[in-house]
Protein backbone atom coordinates (compact mmCIF):
# COMPACT_ATOMS: atom_id res chain seq x y z
CA UNK A 1 0.00 0.00 0.00
CA UNK A 2 2.88 2.33 1.06
CA UNK A 3 4.53 1.73 -1.94
CA UNK A 4 0.96 2.79 -4.27
CA UNK A 5 0.56 6.03 -1.84
CA UNK A 6 4.14 7.03 -3.45
CA UNK A 7 3.37 6.03 -6.93
CA UNK A 8 0.65 8.44 -6.47
CA UNK A 9 1.48 11.16 -4.93
CA UNK A 10 4.31 11.26 -7.62
CA UNK A 11 1.21 11.39 -10.38
CA UNK A 12 0.03 13.91 -8.69
CA UNK A 13 2.80 15.89 -8.41
CA UNK A 14 3.22 15.40 -11.78
CA UNK A 15 0.16 16.72 -12.67
CA UNK A 16 0.30 19.78 -10.96
CA UNK A 17 3.41 20.45 -12.23
CA UNK A 18 1.85 19.85 -15.83
CA UNK A 19 -1.08 22.23 -14.51
CA UNK A 20 1.46 25.24 -13.61
CA UNK A 21 3.19 24.71 -16.98
CA UNK A 22 -0.25 24.68 -18.97
CA UNK A 23 -1.25 28.07 -16.97
CA UNK A 24 2.42 29.69 -17.59
CA UNK A 25 1.91 28.74 -21.30
CA UNK A 26 -1.77 30.40 -21.25
CA UNK A 27 -0.36 33.46 -19.87
CA UNK A 28 2.48 33.55 -22.30
CA UNK A 29 0.09 33.51 -25.10
CA UNK A 30 -2.44 36.06 -23.60
CA UNK A 31 0.87 38.52 -24.04
CA UNK A 32 0.89 38.23 -27.79
CA UNK A 33 -2.40 39.95 -27.90
CA UNK A 34 -2.38 42.18 -25.02
CA UNK A 35 -0.51 45.65 -25.35
CA UNK A 36 2.22 46.95 -24.79
CA UNK A 37 4.61 45.48 -27.15
CA UNK A 38 8.31 45.14 -26.49
CA UNK A 39 9.72 45.90 -30.30
CA UNK A 40 13.39 45.70 -28.44
CA UNK A 41 13.11 42.79 -26.75
CA UNK A 42 11.80 40.95 -28.96
CA UNK A 43 14.22 42.31 -32.04
CA UNK A 44 17.09 40.98 -29.28
CA UNK A 45 15.57 37.93 -29.11
CA UNK A 46 15.10 37.37 -33.25
CA UNK A 47 19.06 37.79 -32.80
CA UNK A 48 19.66 35.94 -30.16
CA UNK A 49 17.70 32.58 -30.78
CA UNK A 50 17.89 32.79 -34.81
CA UNK A 51 21.00 34.25 -36.04
CA UNK A 52 23.17 33.78 -33.09
CA UNK A 53 22.59 29.95 -33.72
CA UNK A 54 23.35 29.59 -37.34
CA UNK A 55 26.79 28.25 -36.86
CA UNK A 56 25.26 26.26 -34.29
CA UNK A 57 22.91 24.48 -36.70
CA UNK A 58 24.66 24.68 -39.28
CA UNK A 59 27.62 22.53 -38.59
CA UNK A 60 25.46 19.90 -37.14
CA UNK A 61 23.24 19.25 -40.02
CA UNK A 62 26.02 19.36 -42.32
CA UNK A 63 28.05 16.64 -40.47
CA UNK A 64 24.45 14.75 -39.82
CA UNK A 65 23.62 15.00 -43.62
CA UNK A 66 27.24 13.64 -44.28
CA UNK A 67 27.33 10.60 -41.83
CA UNK A 68 23.19 9.98 -43.19
CA UNK A 69 24.39 9.58 -46.57
CA UNK A 70 27.38 7.28 -45.63
CA UNK A 71 25.30 4.94 -43.37
CA UNK A 72 22.53 4.89 -46.40
CA UNK A 73 25.14 3.69 -49.27
CA UNK A 74 26.50 0.94 -46.86
CA UNK A 75 23.02 -0.11 -45.91
CA UNK A 76 21.90 -0.07 -49.08
CA UNK A 77 24.77 -1.95 -50.57
CA UNK A 78 23.77 -5.22 -48.45
CA UNK A 79 20.46 -5.58 -50.81
CA UNK A 80 22.07 -3.33 -53.94
CA UNK A 81 20.04 0.18 -53.13
CA UNK A 82 22.83 2.27 -52.74
CA UNK A 83 20.80 4.01 -55.67
CA UNK A 84 18.56 5.70 -53.09
CA UNK A 85 21.03 7.83 -50.75
CA UNK A 86 19.44 11.07 -52.13
CA UNK A 87 15.98 10.08 -51.50
CA UNK A 88 16.33 8.92 -47.93
CA UNK A 89 19.28 11.42 -47.35
CA UNK A 90 16.31 14.25 -48.07
CA UNK A 91 13.31 12.08 -46.39
CA UNK A 92 15.85 11.39 -43.43
CA UNK A 93 16.71 15.03 -43.13
CA UNK A 94 13.31 17.09 -43.77
CA UNK A 95 10.88 14.72 -41.98
CA UNK A 96 13.01 13.80 -38.75
CA UNK A 97 16.59 15.20 -38.22
CA UNK A 98 16.25 18.46 -39.65
CA UNK A 99 13.57 19.56 -37.02
CA UNK A 100 14.83 17.45 -33.92
CA UNK A 101 18.40 18.22 -34.08
CA UNK A 102 17.93 21.54 -34.69
CA UNK A 103 15.35 21.67 -31.85
CA UNK A 104 18.27 19.69 -29.80
CA UNK A 105 20.93 22.03 -30.50
CA UNK A 106 18.46 25.20 -29.53
CA UNK A 107 17.59 23.14 -26.22
CA UNK A 108 21.55 23.48 -25.49
CA UNK A 109 21.89 26.76 -26.76
CA UNK A 110 18.73 28.90 -25.78
CA UNK A 111 16.92 27.63 -23.64
CA UNK A 112 20.25 26.86 -21.15
CA UNK A 113 21.01 30.53 -21.54
CA UNK A 114 17.48 31.72 -20.71
CA UNK A 115 16.96 29.59 -18.28
CA UNK A 116 20.12 31.14 -16.77
CA UNK A 117 19.87 34.65 -17.70
CA UNK A 118 15.96 35.13 -16.36
CA UNK A 119 16.40 32.26 -13.02
CA UNK A 120 19.88 35.12 -12.68
CA UNK A 121 17.10 37.80 -12.45
CA UNK A 122 15.34 36.25 -10.22
CA UNK A 123 17.79 35.32 -7.26
CA UNK A 124 18.90 39.17 -7.69
CA UNK A 125 15.61 40.56 -7.32
CA UNK A 126 15.55 42.18 -11.10
CA UNK A 127 12.33 40.37 -11.57
CA UNK A 128 10.71 41.80 -8.49
CA UNK A 129 12.37 45.28 -9.53
CA UNK A 130 10.47 45.03 -12.89
CA UNK A 131 7.70 44.51 -11.43
CA UNK A 132 7.68 47.43 -9.28
CA UNK A 133 8.66 49.52 -12.26
CA UNK A 134 5.25 48.98 -13.95
CA UNK A 135 6.35 46.73 -15.99
CA UNK A 136 5.05 42.65 -16.33
CA UNK A 137 8.19 40.37 -16.42
CA UNK A 138 5.57 37.66 -18.11
CA UNK A 139 5.38 40.43 -21.23
CA UNK A 140 8.65 41.78 -20.94
CA UNK A 141 10.89 38.65 -20.83
CA UNK A 142 8.70 35.95 -21.15
CA UNK A 143 6.77 36.68 -24.29
CA UNK A 144 9.30 37.99 -26.70
CA UNK A 145 11.64 35.02 -26.37
CA UNK A 146 8.77 32.55 -26.87
CA UNK A 147 7.53 34.29 -29.66
CA UNK A 148 10.92 35.05 -31.51
CA UNK A 149 11.88 30.94 -31.26
CA UNK A 150 8.50 30.12 -32.49
CA UNK A 151 8.83 32.48 -35.16
CA UNK A 152 12.77 31.70 -36.13
CA UNK A 153 12.89 28.34 -35.50
CA UNK A 154 10.79 27.22 -38.88
CA UNK A 155 13.73 29.16 -40.62
CA UNK A 156 16.41 27.64 -38.51
CA UNK A 157 14.97 24.28 -39.68
CA UNK A 158 14.55 25.45 -43.17
CA UNK A 159 18.37 25.91 -42.96
CA UNK A 160 19.07 22.76 -41.55
CA UNK A 161 17.44 21.01 -43.75
CA UNK A 162 19.07 22.58 -47.00
CA UNK A 163 22.25 22.32 -45.29
CA UNK A 164 21.79 18.61 -44.20
CA UNK A 165 20.62 17.38 -47.85
CA UNK A 166 23.94 19.54 -49.20
CA UNK A 167 26.45 17.58 -46.32
CA UNK A 168 24.90 14.42 -48.00
CA UNK A 169 25.21 15.87 -51.04
CA UNK A 170 29.52 16.46 -50.64
CA UNK A 171 29.66 13.02 -49.09
CA UNK A 172 28.11 10.98 -52.45
CA UNK A 173 29.47 13.54 -55.13
CA UNK A 174 33.02 13.20 -53.54
CA UNK A 175 33.30 9.78 -52.12
CA UNK A 176 30.57 7.75 -53.14
CA UNK A 177 30.51 8.40 -57.01
CA UNK A 178 27.12 9.89 -57.72
CA UNK A 179 26.77 12.56 -60.08
CA UNK A 180 25.98 15.81 -58.61
CA UNK A 181 23.08 17.27 -61.05
CA UNK A 182 21.23 13.81 -60.61
CA UNK A 183 21.57 13.83 -56.98
CA UNK A 184 19.58 17.10 -56.86
CA UNK A 185 17.05 16.19 -59.53
CA UNK A 186 16.27 13.45 -57.16
CA UNK A 187 16.10 14.90 -53.85
CA UNK A 188 13.78 17.65 -55.93
CA UNK A 189 11.55 15.13 -57.51
CA UNK A 190 11.67 13.18 -53.87
CA UNK A 191 10.33 15.65 -51.62
CA UNK A 192 6.87 16.28 -51.23
CA UNK A 193 5.28 19.73 -49.93
CA UNK A 194 3.63 17.90 -47.00
CA UNK A 195 7.57 16.44 -46.09
CA UNK A 196 8.77 20.18 -45.88
CA UNK A 197 5.14 21.27 -44.15
CA UNK A 198 5.87 18.51 -41.62
CA UNK A 199 9.17 19.96 -41.18
CA UNK A 200 8.49 23.74 -40.58
CA UNK A 201 6.04 22.65 -38.23
CA UNK A 202 8.08 21.05 -36.20
CA UNK A 203 10.52 23.66 -35.90
CA UNK A 204 7.99 26.23 -34.74
CA UNK A 205 6.72 23.84 -31.94
CA UNK A 206 10.34 22.96 -31.04
CA UNK A 207 11.37 26.65 -30.88
CA UNK A 208 8.11 27.57 -28.89
CA UNK A 209 8.54 24.44 -26.06
CA UNK A 210 12.15 25.34 -26.30
CA UNK A 211 11.87 29.00 -25.44
CA UNK A 212 8.74 28.26 -22.88
CA UNK A 213 11.06 26.06 -21.04
CA UNK A 214 13.75 28.04 -20.44
CA UNK A 215 11.66 31.09 -19.48
CA UNK A 216 9.74 28.63 -17.23
CA UNK A 217 12.10 27.24 -15.17
CA UNK A 218 14.04 30.50 -14.89
CA UNK A 219 10.83 31.99 -13.51
CA UNK A 220 10.82 29.49 -10.83
CA UNK A 221 13.94 29.39 -9.78
CA UNK A 222 15.30 28.82 -6.16
CA UNK A 223 17.10 31.04 -4.30
CA UNK A 224 21.30 31.17 -4.64
CA UNK A 225 23.32 30.25 -7.13
CA UNK A 226 22.13 26.22 -7.05
CA UNK A 227 18.66 27.48 -7.38
CA UNK A 228 20.31 28.62 -10.68
CA UNK A 229 22.03 25.86 -11.72
CA UNK A 230 18.86 23.40 -11.12
CA UNK A 231 16.61 25.83 -13.11
CA UNK A 232 19.23 25.36 -16.00
CA UNK A 233 19.62 22.03 -15.93
CA UNK A 234 15.92 21.48 -15.45
CA UNK A 235 15.14 23.64 -18.32
CA UNK A 236 17.23 21.79 -20.71
CA UNK A 237 16.35 18.18 -19.87
CA UNK A 238 12.60 19.11 -20.12
CA UNK A 239 12.77 21.16 -23.51
CA UNK A 240 14.97 18.04 -25.04
CA UNK A 241 12.38 15.09 -23.38
CA UNK A 242 9.38 17.42 -24.53
CA UNK A 243 10.80 18.15 -28.13
CA UNK A 244 11.34 14.36 -28.56
CA UNK A 245 8.37 13.04 -27.40
CA UNK A 246 6.55 16.17 -29.70
CA UNK A 247 8.04 15.00 -32.57
CA UNK A 248 6.93 11.50 -32.11
CA UNK A 249 3.22 13.00 -31.57
CA UNK A 250 3.67 15.11 -34.94
CA UNK A 251 5.12 12.41 -37.29
CA UNK A 252 2.43 10.36 -36.29
CA UNK A 253 -0.12 13.30 -36.84
CA UNK A 254 1.49 13.87 -39.90
CA UNK A 255 2.42 10.64 -41.57
CA UNK A 256 0.56 7.91 -40.29
CA UNK A 257 -2.99 7.52 -42.35
CA UNK B 1 -0.81 56.22 4.83
CA UNK B 2 -0.39 52.77 4.98
CA UNK B 3 -1.33 50.46 7.44
CA UNK B 4 -0.46 46.77 8.21
CA UNK B 5 -2.75 44.69 10.17
CA UNK B 6 -1.38 41.39 11.62
CA UNK B 7 0.39 40.57 8.37
CA UNK B 8 1.88 36.99 8.67
CA UNK B 9 4.53 35.26 6.13
CA UNK B 10 5.80 31.99 6.70
CA UNK B 11 8.37 30.36 4.05
CA UNK B 12 8.21 26.76 4.67
CA UNK B 13 8.91 25.95 8.44
CA UNK B 14 10.24 29.30 8.69
CA UNK B 15 7.87 32.08 10.84
CA UNK B 16 9.61 35.34 9.03
CA UNK B 17 6.28 37.86 9.98
CA UNK B 18 4.08 36.89 13.11
CA UNK B 19 1.34 39.36 13.00
CA UNK B 20 2.66 42.97 12.42
CA UNK B 21 0.76 46.03 12.96
CA UNK B 22 2.41 49.12 11.92
CA UNK B 23 1.22 52.40 10.56
CA UNK B 24 3.09 54.49 8.34
CA UNK B 25 2.03 57.99 8.31
CA UNK B 26 1.84 60.04 5.14
CA UNK B 27 4.88 62.95 4.59
CA UNK B 28 7.38 61.15 7.19
CA UNK B 29 10.16 58.80 6.76
CA UNK B 30 9.38 55.41 9.19
CA UNK B 31 12.48 54.08 9.33
CA UNK B 32 12.60 49.86 10.12
CA UNK B 33 15.37 48.84 12.12
CA UNK B 34 16.08 45.12 13.52
CA UNK B 35 18.52 42.38 13.44
CA UNK B 36 19.38 40.93 10.25
CA UNK B 37 17.23 38.45 8.96
CA UNK B 38 14.47 39.44 10.94
CA UNK B 39 12.01 39.90 7.89
CA UNK B 40 12.38 43.56 7.17
CA UNK B 41 13.23 43.08 3.38
CA UNK B 42 9.83 40.66 3.36
CA UNK B 43 7.42 43.59 5.46
CA UNK B 44 8.45 46.24 2.57
CA UNK B 45 7.83 43.53 -0.68
CA UNK B 46 4.79 42.57 1.53
CA UNK B 47 3.52 46.36 0.71
CA UNK B 48 4.30 46.16 -2.71
CA UNK B 49 2.86 42.86 -3.42
CA UNK B 50 5.88 40.91 -4.03
CA UNK B 51 5.64 38.98 -1.19
CA UNK B 52 1.43 37.63 -0.59
CA UNK B 53 1.00 37.42 3.36
CA UNK B 54 -0.29 34.26 4.39
CA UNK B 55 -2.65 36.75 6.70
CA UNK B 56 -3.18 40.23 7.65
CA UNK B 57 -4.38 42.97 6.13
CA UNK B 58 -2.45 45.83 4.40
CA UNK B 59 -3.75 49.19 3.24
CA UNK B 60 -2.68 52.23 1.20
CA UNK B 61 -4.47 55.30 1.67
CA UNK B 62 -7.34 53.21 3.07
CA UNK B 63 -7.59 50.77 0.15
CA UNK B 64 -6.66 47.37 0.04
CA UNK B 65 -3.45 46.15 -1.51
CA UNK B 66 -4.91 42.94 -3.09
CA UNK B 67 -7.70 45.25 -4.48
CA UNK B 68 -6.00 48.20 -6.00
CA UNK B 69 -5.79 48.35 -9.80
CA UNK B 70 -2.10 46.73 -10.06
CA UNK B 71 -0.46 49.32 -12.75
CA UNK B 72 -1.76 52.69 -10.71
CA UNK B 73 -0.83 51.00 -7.45
CA UNK B 74 3.21 50.26 -8.12
CA UNK B 75 3.24 53.59 -10.57
CA UNK B 76 2.98 55.66 -7.20
CA UNK B 77 5.69 53.77 -5.42
CA UNK B 78 9.86 54.19 -5.86
CA UNK B 79 11.90 50.87 -4.56
CA UNK B 80 15.59 50.67 -3.59
CA UNK B 81 15.92 47.12 -3.04
CA UNK B 82 18.86 46.23 -0.63
CA UNK B 83 21.41 44.00 -3.77
CA UNK B 84 20.20 47.00 -6.13
CA UNK B 85 18.50 44.87 -8.23
CA UNK B 86 19.84 46.51 -11.26
CA UNK B 87 19.18 45.13 -14.78
CA UNK B 88 22.69 44.21 -16.03
CA UNK B 89 21.78 43.75 -19.77
CA UNK B 90 21.18 47.72 -19.95
CA UNK B 91 23.29 50.74 -19.31
CA UNK B 92 23.26 52.65 -16.35
CA UNK B 93 20.83 55.82 -17.53
CA UNK B 94 18.34 53.18 -18.83
CA UNK B 95 18.33 51.65 -15.50
CA UNK B 96 17.26 55.05 -14.22
CA UNK B 97 15.20 55.55 -16.56
CA UNK B 98 13.40 52.63 -16.80
CA UNK B 99 10.10 54.25 -15.89
CA UNK B 100 10.31 56.92 -18.34
CA UNK B 101 11.30 54.59 -21.20
CA UNK B 102 8.32 52.62 -21.17
CA UNK B 103 4.75 52.00 -20.11
CA UNK B 104 2.12 55.01 -18.81
CA UNK B 105 5.58 57.87 -17.81
CA UNK B 106 7.10 57.30 -21.51
CA UNK B 107 8.39 60.22 -22.33
CA UNK B 108 10.58 61.13 -25.29
CA UNK B 109 14.42 59.54 -25.31
CA UNK B 110 16.33 62.88 -24.74
CA UNK B 111 14.26 64.05 -21.82
CA UNK B 112 14.38 60.61 -20.23
CA UNK B 113 18.21 60.41 -20.55
CA UNK B 114 18.36 63.77 -19.19
CA UNK B 115 16.50 63.62 -16.23
CA UNK B 116 18.34 60.30 -15.63
CA UNK B 117 21.50 62.14 -15.68
CA UNK B 118 20.00 64.62 -13.41
CA UNK B 119 18.97 62.07 -11.00
CA UNK B 120 22.35 60.59 -11.16
CA UNK B 121 24.40 63.95 -10.31
CA UNK B 122 21.92 63.91 -7.03
CA UNK B 123 22.77 60.61 -5.82
CA UNK B 124 26.80 61.73 -6.43
CA UNK B 125 27.35 60.13 -9.58
CA UNK B 126 29.10 61.89 -12.66
CA UNK B 127 27.31 61.57 -16.44
CA UNK B 128 29.88 59.41 -17.11
CA UNK B 129 28.80 56.30 -15.79
CA UNK B 130 25.43 56.87 -17.23
CA UNK B 131 26.46 54.64 -20.33
CA UNK B 132 28.45 52.30 -18.51
CA UNK B 133 26.67 49.07 -17.39
CA UNK B 134 26.17 48.39 -14.02
CA UNK B 135 28.64 44.99 -13.63
CA UNK B 136 31.55 47.82 -14.59
CA UNK B 137 30.49 49.63 -11.03
CA UNK B 138 31.73 49.10 -7.45
CA UNK B 139 28.58 48.03 -5.52
CA UNK B 140 28.28 51.48 -3.65
CA UNK B 141 27.95 52.95 -7.06
CA UNK B 142 25.49 50.47 -8.27
CA UNK B 143 23.51 50.80 -4.79
CA UNK B 144 23.39 54.97 -5.59
CA UNK B 145 22.29 54.05 -9.13
CA UNK B 146 19.40 52.16 -7.92
CA UNK B 147 18.50 55.17 -5.64
CA UNK B 148 18.67 57.11 -8.52
CA UNK B 149 16.13 54.74 -10.38
CA UNK B 150 14.12 54.80 -7.93
CA UNK B 151 13.28 58.87 -7.15
CA UNK B 152 13.95 59.27 -11.23
CA UNK B 153 10.15 59.25 -11.77
CA UNK B 154 9.33 61.44 -8.23
CA UNK B 155 7.11 58.68 -7.05
CA UNK B 156 5.16 59.63 -3.65
CA UNK B 157 6.12 56.51 -1.66
CA UNK B 158 9.54 55.62 -1.49
CA UNK B 159 10.75 52.33 0.25
CA UNK B 160 14.71 52.45 0.85
CA UNK B 161 16.04 48.82 1.68
CA UNK B 162 19.39 49.69 3.76
CA UNK B 163 20.44 52.55 1.20
CA UNK B 164 23.83 52.93 3.14
CA UNK B 165 25.03 49.49 3.38
CA UNK B 166 27.93 49.13 1.68
CA UNK B 167 28.79 52.72 1.38
CA UNK B 168 31.77 54.96 3.09
CA UNK B 169 30.64 57.34 5.72
CA UNK B 170 31.15 60.45 3.31
CA UNK B 171 28.49 59.02 0.67
CA UNK B 172 26.48 58.00 4.02
CA UNK B 173 26.18 61.30 5.06
CA UNK B 174 25.41 62.72 1.12
CA UNK B 175 22.53 59.66 0.78
CA UNK B 176 21.27 60.54 4.71
CA UNK B 177 20.78 64.14 3.44
CA UNK B 178 19.28 63.53 -0.26
CA UNK B 179 16.94 61.18 1.87
CA UNK B 180 15.65 63.98 4.09
CA UNK B 181 15.18 66.17 1.69
CA UNK B 182 13.47 63.95 -0.85
CA UNK B 183 11.19 63.64 2.39
CA UNK B 184 11.07 67.41 3.57
CA UNK B 185 11.04 68.69 0.04
CA UNK B 186 9.01 66.84 -1.68
CA UNK B 187 6.63 65.59 0.89
CA UNK B 188 6.69 62.13 0.40
CA UNK B 189 6.30 59.23 2.09
CA UNK B 190 9.12 57.04 3.09
CA UNK B 191 9.94 53.96 4.52
CA UNK B 192 13.53 53.20 4.95
CA UNK B 193 15.42 50.34 6.51
CA UNK B 194 18.42 50.07 8.16
CA UNK B 195 20.96 49.17 10.42
CA UNK B 196 23.06 52.04 10.66
CA UNK B 197 22.31 53.83 13.44
CA UNK B 198 24.11 57.34 12.56
CA UNK B 199 21.65 57.21 9.42
CA UNK B 200 18.63 56.70 11.78
CA UNK B 201 18.98 59.79 13.35
CA UNK B 202 20.00 61.55 10.65
CA UNK B 203 16.80 60.54 8.49
CA UNK B 204 14.09 59.05 10.89
CA UNK B 205 10.61 60.87 11.60
CA UNK B 206 9.83 57.83 13.39
CA UNK B 207 11.44 54.41 14.08
CA UNK B 208 10.13 51.00 14.53
CA UNK B 209 11.81 47.77 15.76
CA UNK B 210 10.96 44.92 14.20
CA UNK B 211 11.59 41.72 16.31
CA UNK B 212 10.50 38.02 16.50
CA UNK B 213 8.24 38.79 13.62
CA UNK B 214 6.37 41.33 15.31
CA UNK B 215 6.72 45.45 15.97
CA UNK B 216 8.34 45.56 19.41
CA UNK B 217 8.59 49.41 19.42
CA UNK B 218 7.75 52.25 17.76
CA UNK B 219 7.39 55.80 18.12
CA UNK B 220 8.70 59.06 17.24
CA UNK B 221 12.42 59.66 16.96
CA UNK B 222 13.09 61.79 19.98
CA UNK B 223 11.40 59.64 21.97
CA UNK B 224 13.71 56.45 20.66
CA UNK B 225 16.80 57.07 23.14
CA UNK B 226 14.92 56.94 26.33
CA UNK B 227 12.69 53.95 25.44
CA UNK B 228 12.49 51.64 28.16
CA UNK B 229 12.24 48.28 25.90
CA UNK B 230 15.17 46.29 26.86
CA UNK B 231 15.56 44.78 23.08
CA UNK B 232 15.21 48.89 21.94
CA UNK B 233 17.99 49.70 24.04
CA UNK B 234 20.36 46.76 23.41
CA UNK B 235 19.89 47.30 19.49
CA UNK B 236 20.25 50.62 19.47
CA UNK B 237 23.45 51.17 21.86
CA UNK B 238 24.95 47.76 20.09
CA UNK B 239 25.73 45.59 23.09
CA UNK B 240 26.49 42.32 22.77
CA UNK B 241 24.79 41.36 26.15
CA UNK B 242 20.87 41.70 26.35
CA UNK B 243 17.44 39.76 25.24
CA UNK B 244 18.34 39.69 21.90
CA UNK B 245 20.22 36.31 21.09
CA UNK B 246 23.31 37.03 19.31
CA UNK B 247 23.02 33.20 17.98
CA UNK B 248 21.14 33.26 14.90
N1 LIG C 1 11.47 34.29 -1.16
C1 LIG C 1 11.85 33.70 -0.02
N2 LIG C 1 11.78 32.37 0.12
C2 LIG C 1 12.15 31.77 1.27
N3 LIG C 1 12.61 32.41 2.35
C3 LIG C 1 12.71 33.74 2.29
C4 LIG C 1 12.33 34.46 1.10
N4 LIG C 1 12.54 35.77 1.33
C5 LIG C 1 13.02 35.87 2.58
N5 LIG C 1 13.13 34.66 3.17
C6 LIG C 1 13.58 34.38 4.54
O1 LIG C 1 12.92 35.28 5.39
C7 LIG C 1 13.79 35.71 6.42
C8 LIG C 1 13.81 37.22 6.47
O2 LIG C 1 14.44 37.71 5.32
P1 LIG C 1 14.65 39.26 5.05
O3 LIG C 1 13.35 39.95 5.08
O4 LIG C 1 15.43 39.37 3.78
O5 LIG C 1 15.54 39.71 6.28
P2 LIG C 1 16.09 41.17 6.61
O6 LIG C 1 15.39 41.58 7.86
O7 LIG C 1 17.55 41.02 6.83
O8 LIG C 1 15.77 42.05 5.45
C9 LIG C 1 15.14 35.09 6.15
O9 LIG C 1 15.27 33.96 7.00
C10 LIG C 1 15.05 34.66 4.71
O10 LIG C 1 15.82 33.51 4.49
MG1 LIG D 1 16.88 42.88 4.12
Amino acid sequence: MRFLAVIGALVLGRLAALGRLMRFAGETLSHLVRPPFYGREIGFALLNVGYFSLPVVGLTALFTGGALALQIYAGGARFSAEAVVPQIVAIGMVRELGPVLVGLMIAARVTSSIAAEIATMKVTEQIDALVTLSTNPMKYLTMPRVLAGTLVMPVLVGIGDVIGIFGGYLVATRSLGFNGATYLRNTVDFLEPLDIMSSLTKGAVFGFIATLMGCYYGMRSDRGAMGVGRATKGSVVAAAVVILAANFVLTEAFFSA
Amino acid sequence: MIELRDVHKTFGSNQVLRGVNLTIPSGQNTVVIGGSGTGKSVLLKCILGLVTPDQGVITVDGTKVTEAPRDAFLSRFGMLFQGGALFDSLPVWQNVAFRLLRGPLKRPRDEAKEIAIAKLRRVGLSPDVAERLPAELSGGMQKRVSLARAIAAEPEIIFFDEPTTGLDPIMSGVINDLIREIVTEMGVTAMTITHDMTSVRAIADRVAMLHGGKIRWTGPLSEMDAATDPYVDQFIHGRAQGPIETLR
